[in-house]
């Protein structure tokens, strides 16, 4: 392997002193989300093996890999739906168990997924507070809804759909995207996973999501992107890491990669261009 | 739609009467205002049987029609809580002969019980049936409908037991006056008013803030004149079945107020209603009959609600046992509890609700449910067989489920 991981040894503990360590000193280095040897098996096999992975807040992290890389298992680990095999997390410095997607929500950590994220018999209001409704004695406080999400709506320039009391179900693909985004910065998230947003998505659309996402890094909050389309990696991420057959081989700024060295990194999980040569040519 | 064309936004854009007029129309080809064929339809039928009978619009026939429809009407709401999930419970029929079974004989004069502890007893029970089920459905991870299918027969036998265990012949009669009174005493015609206009401007008020709390916030909102316009309607209405209830119609002596089954139905209807569309569980239920795994990934209690819609399907299916035992007068082995649930379902479905989970409201069950009386009721007004009679119900009901399918096919284009 020529491209260093960016830490060191998986194995070696004194990373995990470390990053206890910078917590207690209140640095601000300290990434938001530290995943440190975390390994995932389902029965004997390895789907994730001792991933190290920093994703600091303000910054797009793109997760790239090919098909059966791990993508899927590691964000399905960090939002709660695996509980990993071994292996650490800490969220802000601080050691933590995720064992369900309910706990991760607790954290800050909102999982925007392909079809599973909205309800279509709902309309956009509802669908934006499902599950965490705003109420007023009691009872559904509809207005206040209302007006919160237009406001956020017209924040994120989302200004495509015609009233916020439409049908989920009667939006286009782009649009669905954007409110399953604007959702998750709606509950105060700092962390948005998202599992290929522009797979499907016509020109216009991607690019509505695209800068959707960009909109939710300069807020402060940490976006991790899965994609396949390298042309979008390199348009909105700040860093890339790259999983290769469980292993995840490679991270850092984005300037450090360009397309070849990701392709060559995606399907041998080696590559021959020089990182610093990459960036010092970019 | 591109978003070209839709990014013209209405965000920010004041509501004219055009664009609002726009929505509606659009909101009625996706199937939201989809009780206004049914209604037309209801109106319709009545139309034709008062041609074929003149004393179908009778006072007197229209509270006996209210009286016939309430069985219906409530077991098709005890049928909507699971309907809304995509689930469906096929013994609401037995369940609520059991709830009728248990009323019924705990009042007889073996046991004697007092009203009060006798009803709340077999709705009790009805409401663990219910609960029973749906831990069954949702810890087992099996279809409702197998779940239930297993409970009908199996509450079948259980009150078929219950009512020959009694020795009397194979029916119970009932003859406490509170059981018997919930269906054939009826309130005085001054109570009547009273409660009528307390519920009409009760819901007059609540109408008149939500309109005037989204207009004072800036939403685009209905205008002041459609909100009295709602209200008049509501008012009226209100009043007209006020003077039908209240019309002497009987003949050697007065009959006239209106029965307490009808308070009752529209107590529960509200209640239910208010679930529905103003509290969490009531917004889980859609949230999970729409998309069950992205309510689960939005942090709701998926099986919580589940079983609390399987509970509430068997506290109103045991109130709509006991509203039968009364209607009936008493409670017998040969009752028909596996016709009734077809009935609830239709019921359901005509009115509105979509079988597909996600899509219904409980004001469905009523207007079903009046459907379904209306065409006994006018069958056997204008001497026409039973057998008419359930071709009528069935046409009706696979007609409404066209008018179901059609509008989701509406809504399916207006996507996209």
């Amino acid at each position: 392997m020529t491209v260093a991981p960016e830490s060191s040894s998986p194995l070696d503990p004194k990373i995990e002193i470390e990053v206890k360590g910078d917590s207690g000193a209140g640095s601000s280095d300290v990434p938001l989300l530290s995943l440190r040897a975390l390994t995932k098996h389902f029965g004997p096999v390895e789907a994730l093996r001792h991933c190290n992975l920093d994703i600091p807040a303000g910054k797009v992290t793109a997760l790239i890999g090919d098909n059966g890389a791990g993508k899927s298992t590691l964000i399905k680990t960090i939002s709660g739906i695996y509980p990993p095999s071994s292996g650490e997390i800490f969220w802000e410095g601080k050691p933590v168990h995720i064992h369900s997607p309910r706990e991760s929500d607790a954290l800050g950590i909102t999982t925007v997924y392909q079809d599973l994220a909205l309800c279509d018999n709902l309309d956009i209001v509802q669908n934006m507070y499902l599950g965490h409704e705003a109420t007023k004695f009691g009872l559904l406080d509809e207005i206040e809804m209302e007006l919160e999400t237009k406001n956020l709506l017209r924040d994120l320039s989302v200004s495509t759909v015609q009233s916020v009391r439409q049908l989920v179900g009667s939006l286009s693909g782009g649009q669905r995207q954007a409110i399953a985004v604007a959702r998750a910065v709606m509950r105060d998230t700092k962390l948005v996973i998202m599992d290929e947003p522009t797979a499907a998505l016509g020109v216009s659309q991607t690019n509505l999501v695209l800068s959707l996402i960009q909109k939710l890094a300069s807020r402060g909050i940490a976006v991790l992107v899965i994609s396949h389309n390298l042309t979008d990696v390199f348009a909105v991420a700040d860093r890339v890491a790259v999983l290769y057959l469980g292993n995840l081989i490679s991270s850092g700024p984005v300037s450090e990669y360009d397309t070849a060295s990701a392709v060559d990194l995606i399907t041998t999980g080696t590559t021959s261009r020089d990182r610093a040569a990459v960036a010092a040519a970019s | 739609m591109t978003d070209a064309q839709a990014s013209t936004s209405l965000l920010d854009e004041a509501a004219t009467p055009a664009s609002v007029f726009k929505t509606r129309l659009k909101a009625l080809r996706r199937g939201d205002s989809g009780m206004l064929p049914i209604i037309l339809g209801l109106v319709l039928l009545g139309a034709f049987f008062q041609i074929r009978s003149s004393t179908f619009l009778s006072a007197g026939n229209l509270t006996n029609l209210c009286i016939q429809s309430t069985v219906f009407i409530l077991l098709g709401m005890a049928e909507i809580w699971l309907l809304l999930l995509g689930d469906i419970d096929l013994s609401v029929g037995w369940v609520a002969a059991v709830g009728a079974a248990i009323g019924s004989i705990l009042l007889d004069t073996t046991f004697n019980w007092p009203w009060w502890a006798a009803l709340l007893l077999a709705i009790v029970a009805t409401t663990l049936i219910g609960t029973v089920q749906g831990l069954i459905t949702i810890a087992l991870n099996v279809p409702s409908f197998i779940v239930t299918l297993g409970g009908s027969l199996f509450w079948e036998g259980v009150a078929i037991y219950m009512i020959d265990s009694q020795n009397a012949g194979g029916a119970i009669p009932v003859r406490e006056k509170v059981l018997y009174g919930i269906v054939n005493i009826n309130m005085s015609p001054t109570a009547t008013w009273i409660f009528s206009l307390a519920v009409a401007g009760g819901m007059s008020l609540l109408i008149f803030q939500k309109d005037r709390a989204r207009r004072s916030s800036g939403l685009d909102s209905v205008t002041i004149y459609e909100t009295f316009l709602k209200i008049a309607s509501l008012v009226g209405l209100t009043v007209v079945l006020v003077l039908i209830f209240n019309t002497n119609r009987g003949t050697f002596t007065v009959l006239e107020g209106m029965p307490y089954a009808v308070p009752l139905i529209v107590v529960i209807l509200g209640v239910y209603s208010f679930i529905l569309t103003r509290t969490k569980p009531g917004r889980y239920l859609y949230a999970i009959g729409g998309n069950i795994e992205a309510a689960r990934r939005s942090g709701v209690n998926v099986n919580r609600y589940r079983l609390l819609a399987f509970a509430l399907t068997g506290f109103t299916s045991g109130v709509a046992g006991l509203v039968y035992a009364s209607e009936l007068g008493g409670i017998s082995d040969g009752i028909a509890g596996g016709t009734l649930v077809l009935y609830a379902v239709a019921a359901a479905v005509i009115g509105g609700t979509s079988l597909w989970g996600g899509r219904g409201r409980m004001i469905h069950a009523l207007v079903g449910g009046l459907v379904i009386a209306t065409i006994y009721n006018g069958m056997a007004l204008i001497q026409l067989n039973q057998s008419v009679e359930l071709m009528a119900t069935g046409a009706v009901l696979v007609v409404a489920i066209a008018i179901d399918s059609i509008a989701r096919r509406g809504a399916a284009k207006l996507g996209g």
